[in-house]
């Protein structure tokens, strides 16, 4: 497996020719994006460009109309939400979506769940196999928590944390499902200069320790020059630029997307 | 050094136990199982045995000779509270080198003067954070040869030769053994007890760090005598959560841990230490006045936010705990009614009160480093945690006085334990003279010359008198005291500390020397106010809103008066009352070098920074602009603008 993702450049997602289209609005315009393994790509552009739209095509909450889209070599366009998760994709979400009446700890538990087999039964009496099972599953949550410091709201209930802290226990629901490609959608917005440090050295963090390859959007312009291998824009639907950050940073078409140069 | 090394300073140890390293090793030997060191890590509470202490240093001591380490040479250590670090200590003083440790929140301008002035060759440090400082160091002191680093996270793209991992490190002491069979041993053997344990630099106040040296004799003696002076036993549980480079965590984590043979614990993070107070429940505990504020403040919020019967409850029984504390504090008789009420205040207050905080075990409790507030003081001894007063500092190895069990009062640091001599100076200063005298400032002969004078007593820099028992009473720094422009006495510490028993207030800084009366800039507690402007409806965007509501200068105001009030009842003080204040538009921070990392206030640096709103204080205006620098946890700086009210007190 290994060998032949070293022989072949093949990368770990494909979209081609994705077209989304909500009524008349053409969401989508037959976008098409790589995303190497152990790579982090940043996807920005003005408000309505299509971002969040294009991860949830990724992450099968949408299904394009046309357009393919393949992972780790294999066509996957139209599985539902829960089968992109076993696959190995994870996310968080724009307005945080955390269960807030249930622990930090509970709720990065819920990130094990794809991972758990086992008996309601078995469960419900906590003995034998099911037992191994959860301590193993705390185990790698605990490794979670320390790495990314929030041992100190373990046992908070999350809907009274910071929205900070919500966004770093999201992070954390995320990482414990283990995934290959973690989709960040906007995971420094509404943060002080200070939270947003902390985020950015975690998601690089993730990168490195975990080699999780990372989608993210973002509109703080210095948080995507800085941890991003590549930035790809988007604009009313359609990608206008891809490539090395200095590179985007340079390329006319982004500049007027950005400020505002009129579409006729 | 000859000097001062009298009767009690020259007692002979066993040459087998004259060092920490051969001590631990002893403890090893005599107490394999048990637990020297617990660290929380995943969650769980990992426990490190007086075996695995004394193996795990042993590795890193190899390791470091492997690396050609050398006698004498210095080890920079940073880092929070760890067991990792605890046996980098032991693994430098087992080589005869000296660890040198360092505040971990220390900025890296800080740490490259202690690098360069203590001319290391090893750093041992936490993790990245840490490496990431001293990697700048490192190109200002090219003496740095290596960094070794715990925790490996983020480090995996760092690609410096001279960067390697703890566990590298004892992969190579295991290796270099096997070439140097019994090298360890032969160096442990080597230690005196007159060598340099430690270096401890002091987060000075005035000035440049001063590194104080402390031999193993001098921190050996003293945390043997204070120990036997207070009872403290092997089965003793300590929470090593003060900064490591501070003398007293020393002290009570490493030095009386071993020599002692009880159980040091260190929290999961220093977010997390009341939490792990409450796992651990110490029988042994130290804190600074602060902290003790602090919980106080956490507990009278909480109080706030319950339902009436359960508040009105509460207070009924805190009130009587604290009147009862009070008689016994002035040997006053306490009524037999209240005595009876006691018991059954223990069960529905105290009791699940002390448990909630983790002190349910304590035993002794200490307290250092600034006065305590009496009615802080007096909330924990009524709740029934022993707490008690110690008076000590880094050149003295910690302890002069403690207050004994059954002999507490309010106002007294307590009396000198064995060994230790006290003398009042004809300035009134306090001087002592002990075993655990350090040996000198490093590098620093004229410091050195200025703090030790004749016949071994060195000064203590605080004014004080033995009151009739023979207990010690600490009134200010020696030098703080002074007087107004019309010779009236005046000791600012003293008013900035009744200040500070508010919960409102957090810091105050008192300004009078020579001026026509006095005046206070002050920071309001942001958690405390907070929470009463809540309960108030005002609403505030931050620190800088906050201070300067009309409400809030007014609830101030109550305050101020109130120390005014009770500065009547001092015919000598009564004359230096407050006429003015202003709630200062910023916290006082350590970054910008307002305070001291042990948050000691700088006074002149402050005298200086906020000369324009001083110079308000004695002008006759109601409100000032001020514009303040202030710098980020990342080292970049900004500017904050604000207009700060300024309010007359009655006096």
């Amino acid at each position: 497996m290994s060998a032949l993702s070293q022989a072949g450049p093949r990368p770990l997602l494909e979209v081609q020719g994705v077209s989304v289209r909500f009524g008349a609005l053409l969401a989508l315009n037959r976008v098409s994006l790589q995303i190497g393994r152990g790579e982090i790509v940043a996807i920005i552009g003005p408000n309505g460009a299509g971002k969040t739209t294009l991860l949830n095509v990724i992450s099968g909450f949408y299904h394009p109309y046309e357009g393919r889209i393949a992972f780790e070599g294999r066509e996957r366009t139209r599985l539902a939400p829960p089968d992109v998760a076993a696959l190995g994709i994870a996310r968080t979400f724009q307005n945080v979506a955390l269960f807030k009446g249930m622990t930090v700890l509970d709720n990065i538990m819920t990130g094990r769940l794809l991972k758990m087999r086992g008996s309601f039964l078995l469960e419900a009496v906590y003995w034998g196999p099911a037992r191994r099972q959860e301590l193993e599953h705390r185990a790698f949550v605990e490794r979670i928590i320390d790495f990314l410091e929030i041992q100190a709201i373990r046992k908070t209930p999350a809907g009274r944390l910071p929205y900070g802290l919500q966004k770093r226990v999201e992070l954390a629901r995320a990482l414990a499902a283990e995934p290959t490609l973690l989709l960040l959608d906007e995971p420094m917005a509404g943060m002080n200069v200070e939270e947003k440090e902390d985020m950015c050295r975690f998601v690089l963090d993730v990168n490195s320790e975990f080699d999780t390859t990372i989608a993210l959007i973002e509109h703080d312009m210095g948080v995507v020059m800085d941890i991003s291998d590549r930035v790809a824009v988007l604009d009313y639907g359609q990608k206008i630029a891809d490539g090395p950050p200095e590179q985007v940073r340079k390329d006319q078409g982004v500049l007027d997307a950005y400020l505002g140069v009129s579409h006729e | 050094m000859d000097a001062h090394s009298h009767g009690a300073a020259s007692q002979a140890l066993d040459p087998e136990r004259d060092t920490f390293p051969k001590l631990v090793r002893l403890n090893a030997e005599r107490r394999p199982r048990k637990i020297a060191i617990r660290e929380k890590d995943y969650g769980i509470w990992q426990s490190y045995t007086w075996r695995d202490y004394y193996e795990q240093a042993r590795l890193i001591a190899l390791g470091l000779a492997s690396l050609g380490f050398r006698r004498g040479d210095r080890v920079v250590i940073v880092g929070d509270n760890r067991p990792q670090l605890y046996w980098a200590v032991m693994a430098t003083q087992a080589l005869g080198g000296v660890p040198v440790p360092v505040y971990q929140d220390a900025v890296e301008k800080e740490m490259e003067y202690v690098v360069e002035h203590a001319e290391a060759r090893f750093a041992v440090v936490e993790d990245q954070e840490q490496v990431d400082k001293l990697l700048l160091v490192r190109r200002a002191c090219p003496r740095l040869e290596r960094i070794v680093y715990d925790d490996a996270r983020g480090m995996r793209a760092y690609s410096e030769p001279f960067l390697l991992s703890l566990a590298e490190l004892q992969e190579a002491g295991k290796k270099f053994e096997v070439g140097h069979p019994g090298y360890f041993d032969a160096e442990l053997a080597k230690g005196r007890a007159d060598d340099v344990a430690i270096i401890c630099y002091t987060s000075g106040t005035t000035g440049t760090p001063k590194g104080a040296l402390l031999t193993h004799r001098n921190l050996l003696v003293t945390a043997r005598n204070a120990a036997a002076d207070d009872g403290v036993g092997e089965d003793e549980d300590v929470l090593s959560y003060l900064p490591m480079a501070w003398v007293g965590d020393h002290i009570f984590s490493y030095a009386q841990a071993i020599a002692v043979g009880f159980t040091t614990n260190c929290p999961e993070s220093a977010s997390t230490v009341l939490h792990d107070l409450k796992e651990i429940g110490p029988t042994y505990f130290f804190a600074p006045p602060r902290i003790w504020e602090n919980i106080l403040t956490s507990v009278m919020v909480r109080i706030e936010d319950c339902a009436w019967p359960k508040r009105r409850l509460v207070q009924l029984f805190l009130g009587l705990a604290q009147e009862i504390e009070r008689a016994r504090l002035a040997r006053r008789p306490v009524s037999a009614w209240r005595r009876l009420l006691y018991p059954l205040g223990r069960l529905l207050v105290y009791g699940p009160l002390r448990d909630n905080l983790g002190m349910r075990r304590v035993r002794r409790a200490y307290t250092a480093g600034e006065a305590i507030g009496p009615e802080i003081f007096v909330f924990f001894r009524a709740l029934g945690v022993n707490v008690k007063q110690i008076y000590g500092m880094t050149e003295a190895s910690v302890f002069l006085t403690i207050q004994r069990d059954g002999d507490v009062r309010l106002g007294t640091v307590g009396a000198p334990i064995r060994d230790v001599e006290l003398r009042i100076s004809k300035d009134g200063e306090v001087l002592y003279r002990s075993p655990g005298v350090f040996g000198g400032y490093y590098r620093n002969d004229q410091a050195t010359r200025e703090t030790i004078v004749e016949d071994g007593w060195v000064r203590s820099g605080d004014a004080g008198f033995m009151d009739g028992d023979g207990h010690l009473v600490i009134i200010d720094r020696a030098k703080d005291v002074t007087r107004l422009a019309d010779g009236t006495l005046f000791a600012p510490k003293y008013l900035e500390n009744k200040l500070k028993f508010s919960p409102f207030i957090k810091e105050a800084v008192c300004i009078g020397q020579a001026r026509p009366y006095v005046t206070a800039l002050i920071n309001i507690d942001l958690t405390a106010v907070g929470n009463w402007a809540e309960r108030r409806n005002i609403a505030y965007t931050s620190y800088t809103d906050l201070a300067q509501k009309p409400e809030v200068y007014e609830l101030i105001t109550q305050e101020v008066t109130r120390v005014n009030l009770s500065l009547t009842e001092d015919t000598v003080l009564r004359g230096a009352q407050i006429r003015r204040f202003l709630i200062l538009h910023k916290e006082l921070d350590p970054d910008d070098e307002e305070i001291t990392r042990t948050r000691k206030v700088r006074r002149g640096y402050i005298a200086e920074k906020y000369v324009a709103l001083i110079e308000a204080l004695y002008g006759d205006r109601d409100h000032v602009e001020v514009e303040a620098k202030v710098t980020y946890e990342d080292g970049r700086t900004g500017t904050l603008r604000a207009d700060v009210r300024i309010r007359e007190v009655a006096v």
